[in-house]
Formats: structure tokens, sequence, C-alpha cells
């Protein structure tokens, strides 16, 4: 029996409470008669014999690429980048599909004698990841291999001498790259595509670049004109990136890109309720969500982002394709399409979302403002096709904790974004103007980005650029269950309860308005009409 | 004559001493050793003196230091008790139907000792570093305020020496005229900072001291930029108002300076990194132990501390101070200061400042002499208050706490009309809409607004 497609659920007075994620915890919401609540599809079927499936791949490759093995002689240099922590999201169980795909691709060098060999993993301007992550990410196996001889490296996009220019595009974006990988006969990209924005051209031209490549394309005049950034082909953030990646390709640089698609088979089964569309559930969904919400109302919030960040996602292979990159891309996009695809018609007055736990920049970490604002305002907003789901001039509600809470090592230069720059101003060009170089080329946050497990310096304007579509799009975002001093900062309105934010949202949009509440995670893509 | 006395009673001071350690300032005054008594009126110490009749009187964090039973034992051989509190004072002499206004410059030094020859430092302009401050023709007493002669200010009258005396300019409101002596403070300390052009300073500290002190660095140096560390909301925007180019919470202050510095930062554990660097110049308008370690903790190696707010007995670890060769140094009173226009007296630029910046607006709060323990308490908590200054208002006559909407208007009418003070020198501060009293806040650049805050004009 195949999947059920996602659903639009329209609410009657039979209607369930539904749930909302709220960080750490969750809150049973009732929304008006009348409000529609968007429900992802259910996961598609894992690939049967995944590790077969990875090497059909890389000897069926697709574009004009040559399969993988005739790629690999002796005495070559081989490099083996891949997607950092911020994916999958929430970490899945191992083995990761990482490890899967690079084990395979070492086995194909090993068969043709390929002895130079180095694995980057491809931060961009992430933290660097922790030994753990990265034996999380590649299994044992490969990190005990690769690590102790320093053949496992992390990309620096700060190493003077381990960048290299390769070129400008036709719209005069300097394009920088790993030296390493620039250098190298062939480089091979391991990716995972969890949403649509994810892989293409953008996973060698963002991942492996350098902060003077990546500004151009990360910054608030391309999130504005990317309508969303999860729609490649209406997305300013992707055309510059396919500009960069293919003058990646004419400097001679060879990429064979291997994505994979997950299903959304998210949560664990003692978290099954989280999947499940609330009147559906069964004694046992019940049981497990009252339990765990009264365990979790008892739980200091250290403890209980423990015990989330614990939780390994039973995500499995829906599909893997490998060759040239844009022809690897157009299937993996239709992959992505046929897990995640949901269609609505028309826009809202008023969205809602619950936000979860985890984004992708703070596994192992702290959601801390910047980043809730991100993942409900970039992330979460952005998840359509077509048109938002909320008309211009609409509103957002947010229900998230939103704690004034910083991770010290993940996060420094956040932590004084948030102090010095959101108390003067919110406007993304104004901060874009008038702060982003200063904090991009602060010593001490490429000290820490270098050496520590910090995000580079100008990774929280990215976050906020992140949202400057939304930012521009909503007449009011309103946070519910927040610390009200940091919802403040970020400058939205903060409410104690739904209904309050209701009310609100009804000052700007008029009364009765028609509410929306998008279902997530799991994930989908709205494709609005 | 009533007076706000202190007395010699070691059991009051231990006891405002223990209060205040227990339960913050303020709250010893009353079981501490100031009291409202009724005394004659003192007798002129000699030729020059006059009696002068104060109109306003500030309190200071060093007579609630005082009050608290906190200040440094180092002060117990320069001052002569009892004495009555009170060394920022605007009044009018005694008899002299003219109303003409003065403020008084308290420190006693050889001219109001009728020391003659006066000292080295006397004789150079810098009053403050009087070397004859127990000496000569009064009691020991460094300032008028702490001397048993002279009386202080917390008073019906006072008795000062006319080299004391410095006329208010007609246009000058009371509230201005009362600020100039605290400002004086601020102007010598931003100049013995030596702020150079283009060099970045901190100012530690948003109470009166910090914010004038800042006020002071605007007026009078070229910084390239200006970070005030301020606690309470009204002192951050006040801050800003007088041109702070960065306003942070105090546990802000690293991060913020390792930002403005391009700073690198060392680990340490349990405790936020160290800098590497730092500002040129931090003026530590507070005076505590942790205001001087914050202080040592964000100025750059070779950088300058200097000591504006009052320290008492402080425990310190000195070690970055020796490593980091950091100058310490203290900026009390005033005199004489050196300007590209040759010497001027420090009250000159102070009257200069507190006009061109409006400091007037600092005084947020009027109290009558016989509700001295709500003043002090107020005072000692102004900026969790929505305070920065508050004083004894000691006008005659007395102004109505309450005024109806037709003397409101009428008085407003007469503000708008009236730029010199009314005949008997008081002012009227604007009201709110609520009717509560309103301070006229003005920005460095000019900008005039009304804010209300809580409702002080407390006269019974």
């Amino acid at each position: 029996m195949s999947p059920r497609p996602g659903f639009v659920l329209e609410v009657d007075r039979s209607t369930p409470a539904t749930l909302f994620w709220h960080g750490e915890g969750f809150r049973l919401e009732r929304l008006p008669v009348g409000s529609r609540v968007l429900y992802p599809p259910e996961p598609l079927a894992a690939l049967p014999d995944p590790d077969a499936a990875i090497r059909h791949a890389l000897e069926n490759p697709l574009g004009d690429s040559e399969p993988l093995s005739s790629l690999l002689f002796p005495g070559m240099r081989l490099t083996i980048a891949f997607d950092d922590v911020s994916l999958p999201l929430p970490p899945m169980r191992p083995p990761d599909a990482r490890q899967r795909v690079i084990e395979a691709v070492l086995d194909a060098a090993a068969s043709a004698g390929v002895d130079d060999v180095v694995l980057i993993a491809a931060l961009a301007l992430h933290r660097r990841m922790t030994d753990d992550e990265l034996r999380h990410a590649l299994g044992s196996r490969v990190f005990d291999a690769f690590a102790p001889h320093g053949l496992l490296l992390q990309h620096d996009a700060e190493d003077p001498s381990g960048i290299v220019h390769l070129g400008v595009t036709d719209q005069g974006e300097d394009v920088e790259l790993s030296r390493r990988a620039a250098e190298s006969d062939l480089l091979v990209y391991v990716n995972i595509n969890l949403v649509a924005m994810d892989g293409g051209h953008k996973s060698v031209a963002t991942g492996l670049a350098s902060y003077k490549s990546i500004r151009h394309h990360h910054n608030v005049r391309t999130m504005q004109h990317s309508r969303s950034f999860m729609d490649r082909h209406r997305s300013e953030l992707h055309s510059s990136n396919w500009r960069m990646g293919r003058v990646i390709r004419d400097a001679g640089v060879k990429v064979f890109q291997i994505e994979t698609t997950l299903n959304l088979d998210t949560f664990p089964s003692q978290f099954r309720f989280l999947q499940r569309r609330e009147w559906e559930w069964t004694l046992r969904d019940r049981a497990g969500f009252q339990a765990t919400r009264a365990a979790l109302d008892r739980t200091p919030p250290a403890i209980a982002r423990q015990i989330f960040s614990s939780i390994r996602s039973p995500h499995a292979l829906s599909s893997v394709q490998a060759g040239e990159v844009e022809a690897v891309h157009d299937q993996t996009l239709a992959n992505v399409h046929r897990q995640q695809l949901v269609e609505v018609s028309g826009q809202t007055d008023v969205l809602t979302m619950g936000l979860p736990y985890i984004g992708p920049y703070n596994v192992n970490s702290i959601m801390n403002p910047i980043l809730v604002a991100c993942l409900g305002l970039g992330y979460f907003f952005n998840l359509y096709r077509g048109r938002p789901l909320v008309r211009e001039g609409g509103v957002c509600i947010i229900s998230h904790p939103t704690p004034w809470a910083f991770h010290p090592v993940h996060h420094p230069s956040y932590l004084d974004f948030f102090e010095q720059v959101l108390s003067e101003t919110t406007d993304p060009l104004e901060i874009e103007a008038k702060y982003e170089e200063s904090f991009a080329t602060d010593p001490w946050y490429v000290h820490l980005y270098r050496t520590s497990n910090a995000y580079h310096g100008v990774h929280p304007f990215y976050m906020w650029y992140w949202c400057a579509h939304a930012l521009q799009h909503l007449g009011q975002v309103i946070i519910v269950g927040g610390d009200r001093s940091a919802v403040r900062r970020l400058g939205f309105k903060p409410a104690t309860t739904l209904a309050d934010a209701l009310e609100m949202a009804e000052d700007v949009v008029g009364r009765d308005p028609s509410v929306t509440h998008v279902h997530v995670p799991p994930l989908f893509l709205a494709d609005v009409t | 004559m009533r007076e706000l006395l202190v007395e010699r009673s070691l059991p009051r001071f231990a006891a405002a001493r223990a209060v205040s350690a227990l339960a913050g300032s303020g709250s010893a005054i009353g079981v501490g050793p100031l009291r409202l008594a009724e005394r004659d009126p003192l007798p002129l110490p000699g030729d020059g003196w006059v009696r002068l009749r104060p109109l306003l009187s500030g309190i200071c964090g060093s007579d609630l230091a005082t009050v608290d039973g906190a200040s440094s034992r180092y002060f117990e051989p320069i001052v002569s008790f009892p004495f009555v509190l009170g060394h920022e004072v605007v009044g009018v002499l005694d008899g002299d139907e003219s109303g003409e206004r003065y403020v008084l410059e308290p420190v006693l030094g050889c001219a109001a000792r009728g020391i003659d020859p006066p000292c080295d430092a006397c004789a150079s302009g810098r009053k403050g570093a009087c070397e004859r401050i127990a000496f000569g023709q009064l009691e020991p007493g460094l300032q008028t305020g702490f001397c048993t002669q002279t009386g202080g200010g917390w008073s019906d009258g006072l008795l000062a020496h006319r080299s004391q005396l410095h006329r208010v300019p007609g246009e000058l409101s009371d509230e201005g005229a009362v600020l100039v002596e605290p400002t004086a403070c601020a102007v010598h300390a931003a100049l013995a900072g030596g702020v150079a052009p283009g060099e970045r300073a901190v100012v530690l500290g948003a109470g009166t001291l910090g914010l004038t002190t800042l006020a002071a660095l605007r007026h009078h140096t070229l910084p390239a930029s200006l970070l005030v560390v301020a606690k309470h909301p009204v002192q951050r925007e006040l801050a800003s108002e007088l041109g702070a180019d960065l306003v942070v919470k105090p546990e802000e202050l690293e991060r913020a300076v390792r930002r403005l510095t391009g700073s690198l930062a060392l680990p340490r554990s349990g405790a936020p990194e160290r800098l590497t660097g730092g500002v040129d110049v931090v003026f530590d308008c507070v005076g505590s132990s942790s205001s001087i370690a914050a202080s040592l903790a964000v100025v750059r190696p070779g950088g300058r501390i200097v000591l504006v707010g009052m320290p008492g007995a402080v425990r310190l670890d000195l070690a970055p101070l020796w490593q980091r060769e950091v100058s310490l140094t203290g900026a009390y009173a005033y005199g004489s200061e050196q300007t590209a226009d040759g010497p001027r007296s420090t009250f000159d630029l102070s009257f200069e400042l507190v006009a061109s910046a409006g400091l007037d607006r600092l005084v947020s709060a009027r109290y009558p002499l016989e509700r001295y323990e709500e003043a002090v308490r107020h005072a000692a908590h102004a900026g969790r208050r929505g305070a920065v200054k508050v004083v004894f208002d000691l006008r005659r006559p007395a102004r109505a706490a309450w005024r109806t909407r037709d003397q409101d208007d009428a008085a407003r009418r007469d503000d708008a009309t009236e730029a010199a003070p009314s005949p008997d020198g008081s002012t009227r501060a604007p009201r709110g809409p609520d009717g509560a009293a309103a301070v006229p806040r003005r920005s460095a650049r000019g900008r005039t607004r009304n804010t209300t805050t809580e409702p002080v004009e407390a006269h019974e």
C-alpha cells in the first residue's frame, strides 16, 4: 500500500486539539473552527537495499558523467567532501547516509589503487564538528582510518593558504574554493537532501567556499529575491550558486556529485505520536504523549535539551543518485517533491507554527532567539512553492520558549549580535550595511571559527537575512510562550497564549481571519496555488 | 535652624555599616548617625565668610557612604564632628535682596582657612589637592559638608567663604546650578584621563557622576568611541542622549569591549574570557572592588584607569595592573584645568557644560528637608527608581505638590515667557499629562522632549 499523501484538514467542532511543537516540549492548542491544518505526507518506503542502490548509482551516473570507477586511477588525488552536522535533522540512526556512500566510494577508490584520499567536512562558515559528530556521520571504520593520519579535514574558509580563487561569474561574483578540492583530480561530494534547498551546485560552491565568495549570495537582496529559497528555479540564492558552480566546472574542477534523499520517518517509535494526525492517535499514542509531556514539565530545560539531543531519527534512504551535478540534482528534487509536496489552495491571513527543539544550526546546542527567528521565518515560512502560505501583510504566530540563552562555544558572535546589533535595529538592510563586515572580519571570531567549535562571526547575520523575505512580507510576527524580553529584542510581539496571539493578529489582518497551521516536523513543502 | 546633622557616634556608625551591608544602601537611615536637628546659627569663622541660604542641595554618593557608615576610615582625620552633610549647593546670600544665586565650590582650601601664603597646590589653582585641609582657622574638613564650623547644604543655612562662591548666570535654572559641582568633578576627571583624539574610552557607571563624565568627555575630548556601562533603563536612555556611542549593561561590558577593539581573548575556567587588548582609558565612576576589577579587565595594556567614583577599602587582584602596565589614577574634585585657551577654572568649564549639555535634566526628584529618610532611600536606589540626581528643595515659599490644570497651564505659559527664574529663585518643572513632574530632556544633539518621572515635588 502506498503511503498517504499530505493532507489539509479543516478544523470543525469535533476536531481534537492540535499538537504544536514548543521547543523541548509541546502544546495542545484548539484552533478556531474553519482553520486549516497542513499535515505532511506519510514516509515513502525505504530503499530495500541501500548499499546496492548506492553502488548502482555510482556505476550508472546521470548526465554526462562517467561511472565513478572510470574516474578513479592510481596516483590520482581524490577528495571526498560531505555535508556537515547541520544535516540531517534530527541526526539519523547509524549508519548515516554519508557513511554508507563514503564507504562505497572508498571501496571503489581502493579497488582502483587510489592512495591519496582526503575527506573534508564541507562546513562553509558553520562550526567545526566534534570527533563524536564526525564519527557518527562517517562511522567508526572511516573515522579511524582517516582521522589519526590527518586525512579527515574540516573546511577552513579563513585559511589564506587553503583557499584558491577560481574566477568570477558573469555577475561579478568571486568564486573561491578549498585549494585541496580545487586541485584534486576528482572531487566527490556526498550530500543529504533533507529539504529542496539543499544540494546541487550549492553543495560545493557554498560548502567549500570562502566568506568572500559566500557573501555574494548570502545577503539581504538575494534572500528577498528568493521566492522561495526552497524553489530552486525562483531562488536567487540558487541562481548565484549555479553561476558559481559553472565557474568551478569551467576552471577544471571535476565534481562527481552523489545526492541522497531521506523519507519522512523522522522520530523514533516512542515519539511516534509526533508523526500521526491527532484524530488518529491510538491509546498508545495518547499515553506516549501524556507521559512525555508530564516528564518534560518536571525536567529542567538543560536536561530536556540533552534528552532531545539524544534522539536519533529512523530516517531511511529513499533515493540515491550520482554523476553530473545538475542532472543529479534535477532527479534529487523530483524525489524530494515526491516525498514532501503537499498541495494547498490559497493563502491564509494568519500562519501558525510550533518550532521544535532543533534546527540546522543548534545540533547538540542551544536554540537561541536568532535561531528561533531563522527556523520560523527563514526555514518554515519558506517551505513553499508558488506563493507563501500566508498572504502579504499577514501574521505569523510562532510557538517556542525563545530563551535568552546562547551556547558559549558554538555561538559567540550570536550573543554579540543579539545584544549589540538587534538592540540598535532589526532592519536587515541596515544591519548588513552597518555591521556585517566588522563581525565577519573580527579576528576573535575568525580565531574561534578556525580553532574551536564556533560558527563564523558573520553567521548570525545570515540567520537574520534568512528571515528577510518573511520580514518584508509579513505584517506582524507573534511568539507564543517566549521569553518576553528576547521576543521584543527580535522586534516581535510576545503573547502568553495562542488565543491572545490570535486576538492580537486581528488588529493587523481584521476580524475572523483565516488561519492555517503547518504541522511540522516532519517537514513538507507546500505547493500553494 | 534646621539641619541634617551627622554626629560622632561609633555605635550608630557601626549599626549603619552593618544594616546597609545587609539590606543595601539607604536602609540604615533610621539607625545611622544622621538626624534632623534644630540649632542656633553657627558663628562666622572670620573675615570673608558669609551666610548662604540653600535653594537646592544634592545628595551625592559620598554623602550616602557617610549615611551608610561605609566611608573609608582614611577620612577620619580630615573631617570634624558634628557636621552637616551637603556639598552640592546652589543658594542665595542671607539678607541679599537682589536674589543673586551662587554655587558653592566646597573644597576648604587655604583661602577659606585664612592660610597665607597658600600651599603649593592652592597657589597653582589645584584646590582639590590642598595640603592644609586640617589646618588654619577651621577645624579639619576637606570640604563644606564635612567640617563642623561651616555647616552644610542639607540645612536652612550654611557658612561659605567668598572664595568658594560662583555667581550663577541668570538663565541657568536652580536644577542646572546644583549640578555644577558634580559636573566640575566630571570635567576634572575627563581632562585628567588625557583622552587623545581617536582613542577609545569606557565610562563605567551611569549615575550622576558617570553621565556628567560622559558629557564632559563628549564636550572636551575627541574619542573614537565612547562606551558607557549603565545598569538601569533611565541611565541607558540618558547616556544615549548625552552622546554615548554604545551603551551596554554591566554583564555585556567585556564582550562589547572585545567587539569594539577587535581584541582576542584568553579562556578562563568558570569566568568570562579575559581580553588580550582593550580600550585606552576607563573612567570608573563607581569605585567598588567589582568596578575596578571590571576596569582592569577591559583596559588595554599600557592603558589608564581613572577612579572618578569615591572608592573605599577594596579587595583587588593587581596582577593585571602589573603585568599589563596599567596606570591607575584618582580624579578628585577640581581647581584649575589646562585647556587650549590656557588655564581655566574647573567651575567655569562646568557652568558652560551644564548649560550646553542641558544637564539640569539629571535632577529627577526633589524632597523637603523633613522627608530626608525618603530622600536618602530614593537617592540610594535612584537608578532602579528611574532617577538620577535627588536633591533637597529648600526654596521658600514651599511649592505645592499638586496644582490644578489651570494652574499648570498658567505656569507653563510663565515658563515659556520667562527665561529667568522667578524672584524667589525657584523654577518649576513642566508636568506630564497625569500631573506628575516631568523632566525636560535634551539630547546632545539638541532634541527636546518631556519624560514623565514619578511625582517627586514632595513639599508638604
